[in-house]
């Protein structure tokens, strides 16, 4: 069964935004503003880049959400794409619910638990491995913090995967500036990311991660470099909602009644 | 048992494709028959053991069975949140393999020691240890063992040499294995320190006190079943580990007494004392904490003299 252009169509930035207010306010939890930085990314990942048809085949491209903070989005995604009901997406956070704030491999089209920073590209870097080892063509796709650049065993899976040439693991870096406690500027600066990358030998571009078909076309034209890809997304924090737009507070906070409506009101218009 | 287990592991990797042989590095000497065997199944992913972790829970997701090899301490307590989250947490076929369990890295000193690994990673209960007592058993547990469907720890020696009498290679998940029987005392005995214990038990027989020893080769399952009946036969147990005193097999029998309800007295021998900045080797490190023959011996009849037994 092919996933119909129509269905393709469907995942969008906007509906992934409008997912993410509607059940975080619905649960009253937050990482609404890093849910919100990646909803573009995750649209071009799922609305085309993406080589997958079920969850089920075993070659189908794999996804790791490596800041598992953000996994509303994803699951927004998943259930855009038709793999997951808008019933189940009513039970985020709810008891028994395959759906907590972090990603759980229980849950079909999710392949790895993530939640602690740091530990999804390593385990991305080794399904690469796997893939290569096994002769599939499958591809994997890591999507990073920069906050998580602050971890070693992240540069530590760069490492390896240069080493190994593995140029099937393709990595967005969502570059929206913040982390729990502040500005990544303030905390550990990352300066110049992308030739950070390029000297610790990936093929390293510089993207917008608002923009669906910039993403796309970037992923198509890396596919013949040898080496892993690394995508840096600039995007802004919160994007959609104003007055979430680099606030530090969005990254834990829950909105109130008012704040919900006006962020509906101003993703919709988007 | 590091040979045992290279050689072992090479005979299942020539057989079976899936089974990789990961190393932070380390090996020298050691590992050479299963790379030169099985180039394609080999992979030095440099030191960096949480990546290790990491890898392999990538490759043991997309269907291989990846053995991760490096010295104890690096290999269980650097990566530990890896191994819960990674192999632990997705329940895949992971096999950490930490060599120089106890003091064997004596001289090395203590960032190299393998006296914390099984306390810290015993409350995970979705976490096999094996943690063989000598070069026979490490061959009969590996083949017992490397295709189970969940994460192992492998906590091995170095040493070929080491021979447990009466244990005959006999390996079995959740089982306690008697090679000794006595009516005295019981010890209860993990990893490669049974052989000072049989010693133990064999000086104390010639001054007339006979002791059961059971060996304790692996945790998760543990074998609850096995020390409550010895608990149920014996007045005194006596638990004898290269391992900081709380966490691992002193504790599992402590629970276990204190569960079934026997009134059975129970002496903890291991490392009761935090590093010294003391040097010296295995031996040196086995008398430094009463963990040699003669201070087991000397322990218990202590014991007898002050409670008949």
């Amino acid at each position: 069964m092919t996933t119909s252009s129509e269905t393709l169509r469907s995942v969008t930035g906007r509906r992934i935004r409008e997912h993410v207010l509607r059940e975080s306010r619905r649960a009253n939890v937050g990482h609404i503003g890093s849910s919100l930085s990646i909803a573009d990314i995750l649209a071009a990942l799922y609305g085309g880049i993406l080589r997958i048809e079920s969850p089920a085949d075993p070659n189908r491209d794999r996804f790791v959400l490596s800041k598992g903070h953000a996994a509303l989005a994803l699951y927004a995604a998943l259930s855009l794409r038709g793999w997951l009901d808008e019933g189940a997406l009513a039970t985020y956070c709810g008891d028994e619910s395959l759906l907590g704030v972090h990603p759980e491999s229980e849950l079909p089209g999710v392949d790895f638990c993530t939640g602690s920073l740091g530990q999804g590209l390593p385990m991305a870097t080794g399904a690469a491995l796997a893939a290569r080892k096994s002769g599939s063509r499958r591809r994997v796709f890591a999507l990073i913090s920069d906050a998580e650049l602050n971890e070693g065993s992240t540069w530590e899976a760069v490492m390896f995967a240069a080493q190994h040439r593995l140029s099937n693991l393709y990595v967005f870096v969502d570059l929206n500036g913040q982390q729990a406690l502040g500005h990544t500027r303030d905390v550990i600066a990352i300066e110049n990311p992308v030739e950070r990358f390029a000297a610790f030998g990936c093929d390293a571009t510089e993207v917008d991660g608002h923009d669906v078909a910039a993403m796309t076309a970037a992923v198509a034209s890396a596919e013949a470099d040898p080496r892993p890809h690394v995508f840096v997304a600039r995007t802004v924090f919160g994007r959609g909602v104003s007055y979430m737009n680099g606030q530090i507070k969005w990254h834990y906070w829950p909105m109130s009644d008012e704040e919900f409506a006006q962020a509906m009101r101003e993703v919709s218009e988007t | 048992m590091r040979a045992t287990f290279a050689k072992t592991l090479t005979e299942i990797a020539c057989d079976d494709a899936r089974v990789l042989l990961l190393t932070a590095d380390l090996g020298y000497m050691a590992l050479e028959p299963f790379a030169e065997a099985v180039p394609d199944q080999f992979i030095n992913v440099g030191v960096a053991e949480q990546n290790m972790v990491g890898i392999a829970t990538g490759l043991a997701d997309g269907g291989f069975i990846p053995f991760l090899y490096s010295i104890a301490p690096f290999a269980s307590l650097r990566p530990y949140e890896f191994i819960r989250n990674g192999p632990i947490l997705h329940r895949l076929p992971v096999r950490i393999v930490g060599v120089g369990a106890g003091f064997e890295y004596g001289t090395a000193g203590p960032t190299h020691h393998g006296i914390d690994d099984a306390a810290a990673l015993r409350p995970q209960p979705g976490l096999t240890i094996v943690t063989p007592a000598d070069a026979n058993q490490m061959r009969t547990a590996l083949l017992a063992t490397w295709d189970l469907d969940r994460p192992i720890y492998y906590r091995i020696g170095k040493e070929e040499k080491v021979f447990v009498p009466g244990l005959d290679g006999r390996f079995r998940l959740g089982r306690a294995e008697i090679v000794r029987e006595g009516d005295d005392l019981a010890f209860v005995v993990m990893g490669a320190l049974a052989p000072e214990v049989c010693a133990a038990a064999e000086t104390l027989a010639g001054q007339g006190i006979s002791a059961t020893v059971a060996v304790v080769s692996a945790f998760n399952p543990s074998p609850i079943d096995d020390l409550a009946r010895l608990a149920q036969a014996h007045r005194l147990l006596v638990s004898v580990e290269a391992q900081y005193i709380d966490g691992a097999l002193g504790s599992l029998v402590a629970e276990t007494i204190a569960e079934a309800g026997t009134a059975t007295k129970l002496v903890r021998i291991g490392v009761r004392r935090p590093p010294q900045g003391r040097s010296g080797s295995q031996r040196f490190y086995h008398a430094l904490h009463d963990l040699n023959q003669a201070a087991i011996v000397e322990r218990v009849l202590s014991l007898v003299a002050r409670e008949p037994v």
